[in-house]
C-alpha cells in the first residue's frame, strides 16, 4: 500500500540549528494496516506523517503509494488519496463556512472544481445521513457556521470529512490530544468505528500507550528519527505497557532516566 | 449637498463600487492585500479607450479591459505563489510595472474619447435625461456584478476561494492547489477593477495614466465603511455592503468637498488625506470602542 524507503529529513540543514528529524526510515504499510505510532516528544512522529502527506519533501529516500512513486508529488495532489486529521481541531475545518459547505469541499476531494453548485440538494441528503451516524445531533444544524461549534464537534466533523471520500491512507496526528478526556474518548470510538467499517489503512500518532495498544493491529515506536520497534499481529495483541517499556529500554537503555514522557 | 453633487456621488459610488468588489475579493475573501489595483484600474481604462479609438465596439472593449486586468492580477498571483514574493510586495511590483505598460498601451500619458460613441451613449439613446444616464447605467452594472459575484461564491470554485482565504491547510488537505486558486482569484479581482476603470474612462471621456492613484485606499475605505454600517455576517450581505459602502464613501467625500469652515475649504487634492483618515478611523473603531466603552 504505502512504502517509505530510506526516508531522511533534516530541518535547518547546514545551520547550527540542524535537526535530523527522520533518520533513514523504512516502513512498509500493508493494505488494511491500522498502525499506532508512539515515541517521546521530538521523536519524529509528526514529521513522519507530514512526509507521507507531502507537507515537505524528504532530503533522501522515496515514498510509494500503491506502487507509484509519489515522492515528488505536491501536498494537494497526494491529498486526493489521503485523509488527514490534525491535532488542532481548528485546522481541519473552515470556521467561516457552514457544516454542509465544509463537507461539500471534502466530498469533492480529488476532483476539479468548476461552476457547479457548491452544495447540491443531493449532497444535503447524503450529509444528513452521514452526520447522523456520528451521533452529535449536528444533522439538524448543517447550515450553521462551523466556527460556532466546539473543538470536539469540529474534530468529529474533520474525521468525517477525511473519510467522506474513502482515503487510501488515513493520517491521524494526536487528533484527540487537544480535547477533554470524555470528548477524546468519543472521538477515539468514532475513529475505531470508521476505520473498521471502511477497512481503512491508518497511521495514528498517540502519546497514550494504552490507546496505542488497544487500537490497531500494529505498533511502531520512533526514537530520534528512527523506528526502534515494530510489532504486529498476535504478538501485538498480547503486548502490555510494561513489555513496551522493557523493549524500549532494551534498545535504548542508556536513555532510561532521561525519558519521562514515555510513561504518560 | 446639491442635487447634482448627490447624483454625482451616486454615479461614482456605483462605478467605483465594481472596483470595490474586486478589492473585497482579494482583501476579505482571499486574505490577500493587493495593491495591483492602482495599476489595473488605469489599465482597464487604457485598453478600453485605445480599443474604442481603434473602432472596437465600446461594449466589447469592456471585455478586453477585463481580460487585461485578469492578466495583471494573475501576474501578481504568480509572483506571490510561484516566486514566493510577499503578497504586498508582489502587488507593488506589478503596479509600478503597469505604469509603464499603460503608457505604452496609450502611446502617451492619456487618450481622449471625446466625440466617440461609448456605452453611456447607447444607454442614453433609451430615452433617459443625460444627467441620469450614468448613475442608472452604473447602478445596473453594479447590480449585475453583485448578482454574478454572489452566485460565483456559492459555486464549487467560489467555495474554494473562500476556504483558501480562511484556512489554507484545510483546503490543501481537500486536494486543492491553492496556488491556482490565488492566481485565479487575484486575476478575477483585477478583472473587476479594470472593468470599473474602463467604465470610468468612457464616462469621463478620457483614460489617464494617473487615474489609478489611491484606488486601493478608496477600495479599502469602502469595504470597511460598508462592513461597519451594513454588516458582513454572510457572503451576500458582505458583497452588497461593499457596493453600498462605496456609495456612502463617495457621499462622504462629496460632503467633505462641499464643506466650508470660515475661509477653509477642502480641495480635491485633500481627498487622499481624508480617505486615509477615514480608513484609520474605521479600522481602529473596534479597538477604540473596547477601550472607551466600558
Ligand atoms: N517545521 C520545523 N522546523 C524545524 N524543526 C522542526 C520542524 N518540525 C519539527 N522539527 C524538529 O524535528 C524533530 C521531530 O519533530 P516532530 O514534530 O516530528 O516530533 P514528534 O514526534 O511529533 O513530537 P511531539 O510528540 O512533541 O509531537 C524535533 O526535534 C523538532 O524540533
Ligand atoms: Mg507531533
Amino acid at each position: 500500500m504505502i512504502e517509505l524507503a530510506g526516508v531522511t529529513k533534516y530541518f535547518h540543514r547546514g545551520s547550527v540549528n540542524q535537526v535530523l528529524a527522520l533518520d533513514n526510515v523504512s516502513l512498509s504499510v500493508s493494505d488494511g494496516d491500522f498502525i499506532t505510532v508512539i515515541g517521546s516528544n521530538g521523536a519524529g512522529k509528526s514529521t513522519l506523517l507530514s512526509c507521507v502527506a507531502g507537507s515537505f519533501l524528504p532530503d533522501n529516500g522515496t515514498i510509494t503509494l500503491d506502487g507509484v512513486d509519489i515522492t515528488a508529488w505536491p501536498e494537494h495532489r497526494r491529498a486526493a488519496h489521503l485523509g488527514r486529521v490534525f491535532q488542532d481541531p481548528l485546522l481541519g475545518t473552515c470556521a467561516s463556512l457552514s457544516i454542509e459547505q465544509n463537507l461539500a469541499l471534502a466530498l469533492r476531494r480529488g476532483t476539479t472544481r468548476g461552476l457547479g453548485k457548491g452544495v447540491t440538494d443531493e449532497d444535503r441528503g447524503y450529509f444528513r445521513r452521514e452526520v447522523h451516524k456520528i451521533g452529535l445531533g449536528l444533522e439538524k444544524r448543517l447550515a450553521d457556521r462551523i466556527g460556532l461549534l466546539s473543538g470536539g464537534q469540529r474534530q468529529a466533523l474533520t474525521l468525517l470529512m477525511a473519510t467522506l471520500v474513502r482515503p487510501k491512507v488515513l493520517l491521524l496526528d494526536e487528533h484527540t490530544a487537544a480535547l477533554d478526556p470524555k470528548t477524546a474518548n468519543a472521538i477515539l470510538l468514532l475513529t475505531e468505528h470508521i476505520v473498521t467499517e471502511q477497512k481503512l489503512t491508518t497511521l495514528m500518532v498517540t502519546h497514550n500507550m494504552n490507546q496505542a495498544l488497544k487500537l490497531g493491529n500494529r505498533i511502531i515506536m520512533l526514537h530520534q528519527g528512527t523506528v526502534i520497534l515494530d510489532i504486529g499481529g498476535e504478538e501485538k495483541r498480547k503486548l502490555k505497557v510494561t513489555d513496551l517499556l522493557a523493549q524500549f529500554y532494551a534498545v535504548k537503555g542508556e536513555e532510561f532516566s532521561s525519558d519521562k514522557m514515555l510513561l504518560t | 449637498m446639491t442635487f447634482f453633487a448627490f447624483i454625482g456621488a451616486l454615479e461614482q459610488g456605483f462605478v467605483y463600487g465594481i472596483m470595490v468588489l474586486g478589492v473585497y475579493l482579494t482583501f476579505r475573501v482571499l486574505d490577500f492585500p493587493d495593491l495591483t489595483v492602482d495599476g489595473s484600474l488605469p489599465l482597464g481604462a487604457a485598453v478600453s479607450a485605445v480599443a474604442i479609438t481603434h473602432g472596437v465596439n465600446p461594449f466589447l472593449s469592456l471585455f478586453l479591459a477585463m481580460a487585461a486586468g485578469f492578466l495583471a492580477g494573475a501576474v501578481t498571483g504568480i509572483l506571490n505563489t510561484k516566486l514566493k514574493i510577499l503578497h504586498l510586495l508582489a502587488s507593488i511590483l506589478t503596479m509600478i510595472a503597469l505604469y509603464s505598460i499603460n503608457i505604452r498601451i496609450m502611446d502617451g500619458p492619456n487618450v481622449s474619447l471625446l466625440g466617440t460613441d461609448t456605452v453611456l451613449d447607447t444607454w442614453m439613446r433609451m430615452g433617459l435625461p443625460s444627467h441620469l444616464a450614468a448613475p442608472t447605467c452604473f447602478a445596473a452594472m453594479a447590480v449585475l456584478v453583485v448578482g454574478l459575484l454572489i452566485w460565483f461564491l456559492y459555486t464549487e470554485l467560489g467555495q474554494t476561494l473562500l476556504a483558501t482565504g480562511d484556512n489554507r491547510q484545510m483546503i490543501v488537505a481537500q486536494g486543492v492547489d491553492t496556488h491556482k486558486v490565488i492566481i485565479f482569484g487575484v486575476g478575477l479581482s483585477n478583472a473587476l477593477v479594470a472593468f470599473a476603470g474602463a467604465l470610468i474612462a468612457q464616462n469621463q471621456g478620457a483614460a489617464d495614466v494617473g487615474m489609478g492613484v489611491g484606488t486601493i485606499v478608496a477600495g479599502l475605505a469602502s469595504v470597511i465603511v460598508g462592513e461597519t454600517v451594513f454588516g458582513a455576517g454572510s457572503v451576500p450581505r458582505a458583497v452588497v455592503a461593499a457596493v453600498l459602502g462605496s456609495v456612502l464613501y463617495r457621499m462622504a467625500i462629496a460632503l467633505a468637498l462641499g464643506l466650508k469652515i470660515g475661509d477653509f475649504a477642502f480641495s480635491p487634492s485633500d481627498l487622499n488625506l481624508i480617505t486615509a483618515a477615514l480608513v484609520v478611523f474605521a479600522m481602529a473603531a473596534p479597538a477604540l470602542k473596547k477601550r472607551f466603552m466600558r
